[in-house]
Order: C-alpha cells, then structure tokens, then sequence
C-alpha cells in the first residue's frame, strides 16, 4: 500500500463506512464511486451502495445485473490486494426482503400483495432513505469487506437521508397505528375516549371515501406489519446508531452554488450537533482557468478589438471561451473562499469540473485523484 | 400561431434542478398575456413559487402574484393535500366538523402517507377543479392552469391516479374522483411538458418519462431546453478543437494582432480550454439530437446570466411567447 498522501487518501485507509451525502445532481453518487474505487485500489476492500448511477457510469460499473445484492467490478487493479463490489439499490426489493425475512410464508404474501403495503413499499417520501440505511445496516453485518461507500437518494434536501429513516420508523409506530391495532393498548382511559371519537369518524370517513375494502386491507396491513417484526423505528434507530459508530465518517458533496452551499451547510451543522464525523466537504464541478493571467477584461477587450477588423474569427473566439471560463473560475474561488472562511474547522476539498460526464473507471480515478491531491493535478498542462 | 390550441391545464415537470418551478411559472406568465387569467399552482409543499416571486409563503388560497404585459393575471396555489381533503369533505359530503376532528387526532396526515395514491388524487383533483370551473360552480374562473408537478421520476405515476388508487378504492367517491381526474387528463385538455438540461441524466429521464407518460396514455407536450448556452467557437472549428488540433500559428497571430503577446504556454492554455468548450458543445450537440428523437415540439431557453429573478422570468415568458408555447 502506498503511504497515505493526504488527509482522503489516510480516510480511505482506514474508514470502514462513508456516507456521500449532498443536495440534489451535486455529484453524489460519482463521489461516492469515485471514494470507493480509489480505496480498493490502494488495497481495501470495499464495497459501494450506489442509489441512481447515471447510466453509462451503471454500466461500466458492471450494475446491470438488478439483483440488489453487490457484484465485483471488472477492471479494477487488484494489484495492492483490494477489490470493489458495487450494488445499486432496489427499494422496493429491499422493503420486500424486510417482510419476508420476518414473516411467515403466507403472512407475507398476504402483506406483499395489499394495496397499502404496495404504496407505501413503492412510493413513500422516505422509503428510499430508510431502505438505503437498512441495506447499509445489512451489508454491514455481513462483514465482507473493509469499507463500504453508501452514495445517498436524490433528495432535494440532504437531510433527508438522516431524518426521514427515522420518520417512517416513527409513522409506523404512530399513534393512528397503534389505535388501529388495538385500541386498548393506546394509553389510559380519558386519552382513549377523547381519540376514538376521533377514530370512529375516521373509519366512517374512510369507508364513505375508500370504500369499505379499504378499511379491512388497512387494518390487515397495520396488523400484520406490528407482528411481523418488533418495531420499524426501533430498526431505524439501530441503523442510526451506526452511524455514529467510530469508523463512520461523512463526505458532504457540494457545488459551488447557493443552494447546494446552503444545503451542504445544513449539512455540516447538523452532523456537528450529532456528533457524527465530517471527513470533508467536497466542492464538485468547480470551474479552473488554464491562463489565470490573461484577465477577463483584456481577453474581452481583445476579442472585442478582432471583432472590429473581422480578421481574425478564430482568436477572437478563443479569448471568448477564455473570457468566460476564467470568470466562472473566479466566481468558484470566491464562492469556496467565503465557504471555507465560514467554516473553517472543514476541511474542503475542490474537485474541478470535468469536460465532459464522468462515465468510466478512468473518469472515476480522475475524480478521486483530484479528491486525494486537489485539482491542480488534472488541470491542462501548457 | 400556438402549439397547443385547446389546451387548458399544462402541466411541468423535469428531473430536480433543471429548472421546472422556474419555467412553469415562465410559461403562466407567457399565457397570461392579452388579459388572461391563469393559475399556477405546486404539489409539492415546497413553497417554491412564493420563493420566485418574493412573496410571502402562499396560504392554501389563490392569490395573484404578478401582472403580466397587456394586463392578464397570474394567480397562485400552493396545494396542500391536507387542506384539499377537508376542502372535498366539506363540498360534497358536508362533512366540515369531521374534516376538522380527523385532522386533530393526525388522521388526515395518517391517510395521506400511508397512501401516496390518495395524497395525488387530493393534489390533481384540486388543479381539476380549478382548471374545469363554470360559471355556475363559483369561483375564480381560469384561461389556462399551469401544474408545477413532481419530478420526471414520479410524475408518470403521479398523474396516472386511476391506477394509484385502483387497489385502495375498489369503489365510492375518491374512486370517481379518480375516473374524473383521469379523463381530464388524457384528453386534449392537458399537455404534459418536461424541462430539461442538454446533459446526459437529465436527458436520459427525459427519454424515459416520455416513455413512461406514453405507455399510460398521458398526453407529452413539448421538450422544454432550459439553461442553453451560446456557443463560443465557429461552428468550423469544432471538431479541430474538442481533438487538440487548432491551429496554434492562427491563435497566436490573432493575439499579436488584438495586441496580447501571445506566448506559447498562453497559445497551449488557450487552446486547451477551447478544446474543453468544444467537447461540451459536441456533447449537447448529441444530447440534442436525443432530444429531437423524441418527435416533440422542442423549445430552448437560455441560461440567464443574472440567474432567473423575476425579470428573467419575463424574459423567459417573452421567449416562450416567441416559440409559441403559448
Ligand atoms: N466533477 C465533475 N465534472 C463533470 N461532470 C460531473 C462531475 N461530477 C459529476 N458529474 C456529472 O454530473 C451528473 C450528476 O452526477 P451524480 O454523481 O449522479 O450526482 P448526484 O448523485 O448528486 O445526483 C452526472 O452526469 C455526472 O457524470
Ligand atoms: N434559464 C435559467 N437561467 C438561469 N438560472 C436558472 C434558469 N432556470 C432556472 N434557473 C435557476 O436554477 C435553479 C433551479 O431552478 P428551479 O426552477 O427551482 O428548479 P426545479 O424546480 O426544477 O428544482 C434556481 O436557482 C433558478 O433560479
Ligand atoms: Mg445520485
Ligand atoms: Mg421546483
């Protein structure tokens, strides 16, 4: 194994879960694979729970197979004694798994097949999350590999994936399931008599809207989901817990805009009031100028200058594309450098933006280079 | 000259980003010219709009939000499943105490999440509403809704109620309600548009949900190209730059002429980031002719250099207008 250059390189040595975690198309999912790519080939073996691989990336990545348990990625160089299986997650597969695991051949296929239990496995707002957390529960526990880099759902919100596991945990051990349940189990008996005023107009309501059927395939589904295993929030909160576990550290991913900025700084905050590690934050797609010393203003005024003559077409739109390019790169500095200013405990880490998708093993090493050595290394040489 | 004659209810959607609250409430803007009045409206409690138009969060009540040119109106809802159901309770059932007692003990919340079915047909039963009023009905009476819908990877599901809710009401009014929202819907009535960026993922949903709207039978409007950039090079130069091979002696004479010494490590730089512009120009190139695979009406819009404040959105409705959206 090579001697840790930096601080990612030493993280990737010896962390044994990474959670990428980010706002909506930040890059995410590339930073999670590129994490786990460059960790096996420094000799760990790791395994990546990626969530929405962006197609090409699916494929060369050997994700096609949809079986929702990790297969091992080809081409990947072994020679420092690691390997790198990747999954990509199946929800509803997942939420299934859950049920049969727990429940009796018949009972779960009385669950499998109710119209609740069908919504709610395909699409609830949180079922991604909580499925994400139990698969890195369960892969976890399998103790098969050294590391393992869990990529997050595209939520608009990145703190979706810490909250909503929890909150579908606490829905299905709510109040409205339990009196649904068994009334008496619901507290004493002035509560009791104050709720199922409530719950008898709710049953009238429900059958008068839904139907009759309805009622029954929701009372059959609640009752069946409290015998089929003790607690959902018991099991999130289990899965949370590893989340604080030593060895478990946080990748923010960010570009550099306001919202994804104000998100990641979401983020930070809360991962700090929980105590959870931040390894870092990753500033992605940030924009780099080759000819930094050619200001915008003389490139314009250049292109500007050719213009008028119409002389020379092809220079006058050169120093244009330099022009812009070199004030995105500006605007990017400022934006990390006030970021930084901020939050100056974080250590942020830029990844520049690449010219095109990131969509293969090379691209990935790219990307995780520059994650371990920052993007000068990458950017083009003179 | 419109795209989309007859069409009363346009609804927006398009993968996380992309730009599908900005460019619905463009498109309400642009169809609220010449006096009209429309209502753009969001599913998502995501108070996006209020956001847009620097307003205050919307209450769950229709309130207008700009003036367009030529002294049309566009007017705003942000739907709440919650506030839709007590809404119905209360019309059709005269179930109003009810509607409040539920949502004290958390029923309604309770109904809504543990059947997503039932919270889509609250939200496109609302927009139904106000996109079918008569006079007779009462109540603000539209030209045009916009829907500022759930993105690309719902939306298929979103709005194909009928099946969401076909297991959990076999029968009775949500059933109907359902029936009444599906045939407005697939008729001529509506048009489902899908915004998009010229990059690979956001392409590639696009394909997809036009696959998936299709298969339900739901009507696709037109491919809405947000954030498009100029090209800077000459279309000649393309292929020569994205492959390294400008011509260095050329760049470098042009410079000496724009009166910048053009060094060679300056020559090589720039030529480099052309090359990397190129690339992403031959790439959107390709991403376009995905798009244009698809056989719909494809609009583009630029990437606002000042970002899309509310003079860009009237930049944006103008350009629409243009294109004939609306
Ligand atoms: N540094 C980068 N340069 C160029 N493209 C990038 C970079 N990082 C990510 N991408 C591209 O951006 C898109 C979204 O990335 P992805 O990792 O899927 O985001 P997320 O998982 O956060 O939604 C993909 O097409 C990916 O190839
Ligand atoms: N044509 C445009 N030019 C510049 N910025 C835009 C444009 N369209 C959208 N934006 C910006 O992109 C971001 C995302 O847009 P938004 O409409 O909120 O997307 P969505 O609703 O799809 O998540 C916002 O900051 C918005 O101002
Ligand atoms: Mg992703
Ligand atoms: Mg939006």
């Amino acid at each position: 194994m090579t001697a840790p250059s930096n601080d990612i390189d030493a993280l990737l040595d010896r962390a044994r879960v990474l959670v990428c975690c980010g706002s909506g198309g930040v890059g995410k999912t590339t930073t999670a694979a590129a994490l786990a790519l460059r960790a096996a080939e420094r000799g760990r073996r790791v395994c990546v729970l990626t969530i929405d691989p962006a197609r090409r990336l699916a494929q060369s990545m050997g994700l096609t197979e949809l079986d929702n348990t990790p297969r091992a990625v080809g081409d990947v160089d072994g020679a420092a004694g690691g390997s790198l299986d990747a999954m990509m997650l199946d929800m509803k597969r997942t939420f299934d798994e859950i049920v049969l695991t727990h429940a009796e051949p018949a009972r779960a296929q009385q669950i499998l097949t109710n119209p609740f239990y069908v919504s709610l496995s395909s699409s609830f707002a949180g079922t991604q999350e909580y499925m994400a957390m139990e698969k890195l529960g369960q892969l976890n526990r399998e103790g098969r590999w050294d590391l393992i880099v869990v990529d997050t759902p595209p939520s608009r919100s990145a703190l979706d994936f810490l909250d909503a596991p929890q909150r579908l945990g606490r829905f299905l051990d709510g109040r409205m399931i339990r009196l649904l349940l068994a009334p008496a189990k619901a507290g004493g008996r002035a509560y009791m008599k104050v709720l199922s005023v409530g719950m008898s107009v709710f049953t009238n309501v429900l059958t008068k809207v839904l139907g009759a059927q309805a009622l029954k395939d929701l009372s059959l589904f609640v009752a069946s989901l409290e015998t089929m295993f003790g607690g959902f929030r018991e099991r999130a909160e289990t899965t949370y817990q590893l989340l604080k576990e030593p060895g478990t550290s946080f990748v923010v991913v960010a570009t550099p805009e306001r919202d994804a900025l104000r998100e990641a700084t979401y983020f930070v905050e809360r991962l700090s009031a929980e105590q959870m590690p931040l390894a870092a934050v990753v500033l992605n797609r940030v924009h780099r100028s080759a000819a930094p010393e050619l200001s915008v203003q003389r490139a314009l005024a250049g292109a500007e200058a050719l213009d008028e003559t119409g002389e020379a077409p092809l220079a006058a739109a050169v120093l244009r594309v330099h022009a812009d390019r070199l004030a995105a790169a500006i605007r990017d500095e400022r934006t990390a450098a006030r970021f930084a200013g901020a939050h100056r405990a974080v250590p942020l880490v830029q990844v520049a933006a690449q010219a095109g998708d990131v969509h293969d093993l090379d691209g990935l090493r790219t990307i995780g280079a520059e994650l371990a050595n920052g993007p000068e290394a990458s950017a083009p040489v003179a | 000259m419109t795209l989309f004659p007859g069409v009363k209810l346009h609804v927006v959607t398009g993968k996380g980003g992309t730009g599908k609250t900005t460019v619905a409430a463009a498109l309400a803007l642009s169809l609220a010219q010449a006096g009209r009045q429309v209502l753009l409206t969001e599913a998502e409690g995501r108070q996006g709009i209020a956001q847009l138009f620097d307003t205050a969060p919307l209450p769950y009540e229709e309130r207008r939000v700009a003036l367009a040119d030529g002294g049309g109106s566009v007017y705003a809802l942000a739907i709440d499943p919650e506030a839709a159901l007590i809404e119905y309770l209360e019309k059709f059932y005269n179930l109003r105490r009810a509607g409040s007692a539920l949502k004290r003990v958390g029923a309604i919340d309770f109904a809504t999440t543990i059947a997503p079915g039932l919270r889509d047909v609250l939200l496109t039963g609302k927009v139904m509403e106000a996109a079918t009023r008569d006079r007779r009905g009462g109540g603000r009476l539209y030209d045009a809704v916009v829907l500022d819908a759930p993105p690309t990877g719902r939306i298929a599901r979103f709005l194909n109620v009928n099946a969401e809710v076909a297991g959990l009401a076999r029968m009775g009014p949500i059933r109907q309600q359902a029936d009444s929202v599906m045939n407005l819907l697939r008729s001529r009535q509506t048009a489902v548009h899908l915004v998009t960026l010229l990059e690979e993922m956001p392409v590639q949903e696009t394909v997809d949900g036009v696959a998936e709207l299709e298969a339900v039978g739901l009507p696709v409007g037109a491919v809405l190209v947000n954030m498009v950039r100029a090209p800077l090079l000459p279309a000649g130069s393309l292929d020569a730059a994205a492959a390294g091979r400008l011509d260095g002696a050329e760049i470098s004479a042009g410079l000496k002429r724009a009166g910048l010494e053009p060094t060679d490590r300056l020559v090589a730089a720039l030529a480099a980031e052309a090359g990397e512009h190129a690339g992403r120009v031959l790439l959107e190139a390709r991403e376009r002719e995905v798009l244009a695979d698809l056989g719909r009406p494809r609009l583009e819009l630029p990437l606002l250099a000042d970002g899309a404040d509310t003079d860009g959105l009237y930049e944006l409705a103008e350009l629409l207008t243009e294109q004939g959206l609306a």
